[in-house]
């Protein structure tokens, strides 16, 4: 004879059953199913991203400057490479942001602690977003273009 | 306040070292991302610094990194999905394990492929 045993919350629960007093809205929710969402997408940008910079070809012995301005020489990289950045990022700071709540016991170590994952996530998705989109194949300086780049004849 | 948990909530087995794999490759990820956009905008210093930093990793040594980074990626990436398994299909909990040993079959493949392809043409003659 076995027993069966319902579900946890199958049946009807009163009074209702609440998470939290709502103080926190559903962020909790809103960031778990972005982790599930921007994983499948990430999972399509990285193997692209490693396939086509290590595989193809000569592989890494290809990377270059020259490399780089041939890729984003076209908007379909430059929006490839931003998705990846920011998505990345993200997916990264909020798994790092858990990691540091569950293992940070005291107040004042989290709140160190997620300040400064916040400050480097924000500088690096900045500075990634300026680096991709202000990107100059010939860079100029005083006049004279700098060795390695690609220059209009 | 007790300085030690009266018990553990680890419970061994797939379930468990699966989500440490997970945390350890996440992390391992996260660090290795920051250093990459910081090596990619130097592309924004002057072509030559950009060529001068990249040609440091054309090396053996940064090979076997770059191959134990991808592993890493591999594994978080198959298990990731195995997690949206659980989550969202209506088995995904009952299978859980069988899918962790899928998931270590289908990355075993992955790299065995990509370190051929990788190392011959990191290591070989160029």
């Amino acid at each position: 004879m076995t027993a069966t045993i319902d579900s946890p919350r199958s049946g009807r629960i009163a009074p209702q059953y609440r998470r939290n007093g709502g103080s926190r809205g559903n962020f909790e929710m809103v960031a778990w199913l972005f982790m599930r969402l921007s994983g499948v997408v990430l999972v399509v940008l990285i193997f692209g991203h490693l396939f086509v910079n290590l595989l193809v070809g000569e592989g890494i012995h290809a990377i270059d400057f020259g490399f780089v301005a041939g890729k984003w020489a076209d908007p379909f990289w430059q929006f490839w490479d931003l998705a990846m950045l920011w998505l990345a990022m993200l997916h990264g700071t909020n798994g790092v942001r858990t990691i540091i709540n569950d293992y940070a016991e005291k107040d004042s170590t989290r709140r160190w602690l997620k300040t400064v994952l916040y400050s480097a996530t924000v500088v690096i998705i900045v500075l990634g977003t300026l680096v991709i989109f202000t990107f100059n194949p010939c860079p100029v300086v005083d006049g004279v273009p700098l060795p390695g780049g690609f220059c209009p004849a | 306040m007790p300085t030690k948990p009266a018990g553990t909530l680890y419970r061994g087995r797939e379930g468990m070292w699966s989500w440490v794999g997970h945390r350890i490759t996440g992390v391992v990820i996260f660090f290795f991302l920051l250093v990459h956009v910081l090596d990619t905008s130097l592309v924004r210093v002057s072509p030559e610094a950009y060529t001068a930093v990249i040609g440091a990793y054309k090396n053996p040594l940064m090979a076997l990194g770059e191959t134990g980074l991808v592993a890493a990626i591999v594994f978080h990436a198959f298990n990731g999905l195995r997690i949206i398994a659980v989550d969202f299909w209506k088995k995904g909990a009952k299978y859980q394990r069988q899918m962790l040993w899928v998931v270590l079959g289908l990355w075993v493949v992955t790299m065995v492929a990509f370190s051929i392809r990788h190392l011959s043409l990191a290591l070989g003659g160029h």
